[in-house]
């Protein structure tokens, strides 16, 4: 198991403090920043290990900066404190993206993030809970995630405890089932504590999610299912603020956030292959420039 | 194939699911952490009296396994200690991938209890039948498997899971069952229970049998003993991990193991047993179990058809001895 980097969970935990109370463009000034270098940090690990979801990953980014950078109420000096807010990465396989935020934040050394694939290394392909702090399970296969955010809710009604549960899916994984047995629960039970975030890139590993099996009207289907639905553009941190509020209705809130696959790197953006494509050297100099100066 | 000249046991028999139902209301009456997750299946799980003494922590999901096994890993990720219960060929077939990844290899403290299983649905087809489960299950690196094979060793079993944190599959029997543990025997995980045997001139074969079969090696025993030949019977009360020390001592002190499981022998007790056997000891074995899906019939007519019998595992004792079929 990763242990906490104590100074950088300190730094962060006080930067967190700070931004509650600071002006929203100071915050989201903030959240630009930290997006920033947990893709730089990515862009690296997969370029050491090349191997990884970086198209995924850059999607997902800027959700994973917005829970962490403002919204969860997590602390990397006490990662199990059972009171912690939950935020689940359904779509493990951009482990990437999830473990350079949770270096960010301190929940372990930013250095172990050179070890990433490597052998024994505790961040493997996918994110494990018994090896790295932060993460709540162990995804990989996908339709996980929201079943096990609804049960952890479940828990937290039950125990009266105001903690909230945030998931992360992929748009493509809104195919398998048990996400929608799990969408009937969370409704059918009333959580309104959890908040199902869809990472809208509209591609998945083999093409477009509407080429492969349409979602659309996607926001239609998920308020038929009894959810509060927030279609926003994801990469915009002022609406992911507002979409990760609490639930105004009293039912469980599904955010629709309109990514971009690739986000930051203009060879990559909306490009079915970087599924899982590794960058060449000068693919790596562009990328890097391109984030650098975003 | 045995002939059917079994005679019902004499003994009284027990229903485990009511053994279970009445632990787990104990165990909530002590723990408030302890819920019940069920797919529609208040009844067939029997908790419609766990339902009426705690409504708010019964959560029925509907008829949704996969969203069944993972809810039950995030309420043991919210602090709760949950029974997860639905129909043994549902659960484990239906939500196999969310048990490995979501109870298994994610360390949870999930309880998952099977009821039914084997082919206690009988006319309902092996659809219905639970015979692969054990082989599913004890695939998983580090979830436990337990087959509790009498009612009071179904309250032990689940009172050692709620105190033991781990993944576990109970395995809880449809048809009633006599007692068949010695008064008073607990629940050790990875410990099996030796039941018979203990002649003065030593054992000459052992028979490791799981839930509905022990108490028929127990009757093979009886009638094994009144020929002058002694039987170890071994309950195996946990298929994974497996009771090594007693496998390899039966391998070592007897001539040969049967092994009999109301199950599919590929990948089950029978091959658990067998693999340790043959990389150690090896000895001559007979493994009773199923080997195709059932034909159309009651429970009993199936356990008759694939010789899981009394008459049937004596059949096999003598054929471990050399003494060919009865």
């Amino acid at each position: 198991m990763l242990t906490t980097d104590r100074a950088t969970a300190e730094k962060y935990l006080a930067t967190r403090k700070e931004l509650a109370d600071a002006p929203v463009e100071d915050v989201i000034a903030a959240l630009t920043a930290m997006a920033t270098q947990i893709r730089l940090w990515d862009l690296e690990m997969i370029n050491r290990a090349k191997l990884g979801h970086i198209g995924g990953d850059f999607s997902v980014t800027d959700i994973l900066t917005t829970l962490y950078g403002a919204v969860l109420n997590v602390d990397p000096t006490n990662p199990t404190d059972p009171e912690r807010d939950r935020f689940i990465l359904s779509k493990g396989h951009t482990a990437g993206a999830l473990y350079s935020t949770l270096a960010y934040c301190g929940f372990f050394p930013q250095a172990e993030l050179a070890t990433f694939a490597q052998a024994l290394s505790p961040l493997n392909g996918h994110p494990n809970r018994t090896k790295v702090p932060g993460v709540e399970t162990n995804t990989g296969p996908l339709g996980h995630g929201f079943p096990v955010a609804v049960g952890h809710a479940l828990a937290a009604k039950l125990q009266g405890s105001p903690r909230r549960t945030f998931v992360v899916m992929g748009d493509g994984e809104m195919q398998e089932g048990s996400n929608w047995e799990a969408a009937m629960t969370a409704a059918h039970y009333e959580l309104s504590s959890v908040t199902a975030i869809i990472d809208r890139n509209r591609l998945q590993q083999g093409a477009g999610t509407e080429d492969t099996k349409t979602l659309e009207p996607f926001p239609d289907k998920l308020a038929s299912f009894g959810f509060e639905v927030r279609d926003i553009p994801g990469h915009d941190f002022a609406a992911l603020l507002l979409a990760t509020q609490p639930s105004t209705t009293g039912k469980p809130v599904a955010v629709i956030a309109n990514t971009v696959k690739g986000k930051g790197v203009s060879f990559m953006e909306n490009r079915v292959e970087w599924h899982h494509k590794v960058p060449s050297d000068e693919q790596v100099t562009q990328a890097v420039q391109e984030l650098t100066n975003a | 194939m045995s002939t059917p000249t079994e005679t019902p046991p004499a003994a009284p028999t027990f229903d485990c699911r009511k053994a279970f139902a009445e632990e787990i209301i104990a165990l909530a009456q002590e723990d408030p952490r302890i819920v019940a997750v069920c797919n529609d299946s208040v009844g067939s799980s029997n908790l419609t009296g766990f339902r009426d003494a705690f409504p708010d922590r019964l959560i029925n999901v509907g008829i949704a396994e996969q969203d069944l096994v993972g809810v039950g890993a995030g309420l043991a990720n919210g602090g709760m200690i949950p029974f997860v219960s639905a129909a043994a060929p549902f659960l484990t077939g239906r939500a196999l991938e969310q048990i490995k990844a979501d109870v298994a290899y994610s360390a949870t403290h999930v309880l998952l209890c099977g009821q039914s299983p084997g082919m206690a649905y009988g006319e309902l087809g092996p659809t219905h039948h639970s015979i692969e489960d054990l082989s599913w299950t004890r695939a998983i690196p580090g979830l436990r498997v337990l087959v509790p094979a009498d009612p009071q060793e179904t309250r032990a079993a689940v009172r050692y899971a709620v105190g033991n944190p781990g993944g576990y599959y109970i395995r809880i029997p449809r048809h009633a069952v006599p007692a068949v543990n010695p008064e008073g025997t607990g629940f050790e995980l990875g410990r099996s229970v030796r039941l018979a045997g203990h002649s003065p001139g030593g054992e000459d074969v052992t028979v490791i049998a799981i839930g509905t079969l022990v108490s028929r090696a127990l009757a093979a025993a009886e009638t094994l003993r009144a020929e002058g030949i002694s039987v170890r019977v071994i309950n195996m009360s946990t298929v994974s991990p497996l009771d090594a020390d007693a496998v390899l001592a039966a391998a070592r002190e007897t001539r040969g193991i049967v092994t009999a499981e109301e199950a599919i022998v590929s990948g089950g007790l029978g091959a658990a047993v067998a693999s340790l056997v043959v990389q150690n000891q090896p000895v001559p074995m007979r493994l009773l179990g199923l080997t195709e899906f059932a034909p159309t019939g009651s429970t009993d007519f199936l356990l008759e058809h694939f010789g899981l019998t009394a008459d049937g595992i004596v059949a096999a004792v003598r054929e471990v001895l050399g003494h060919g079929g009865a």
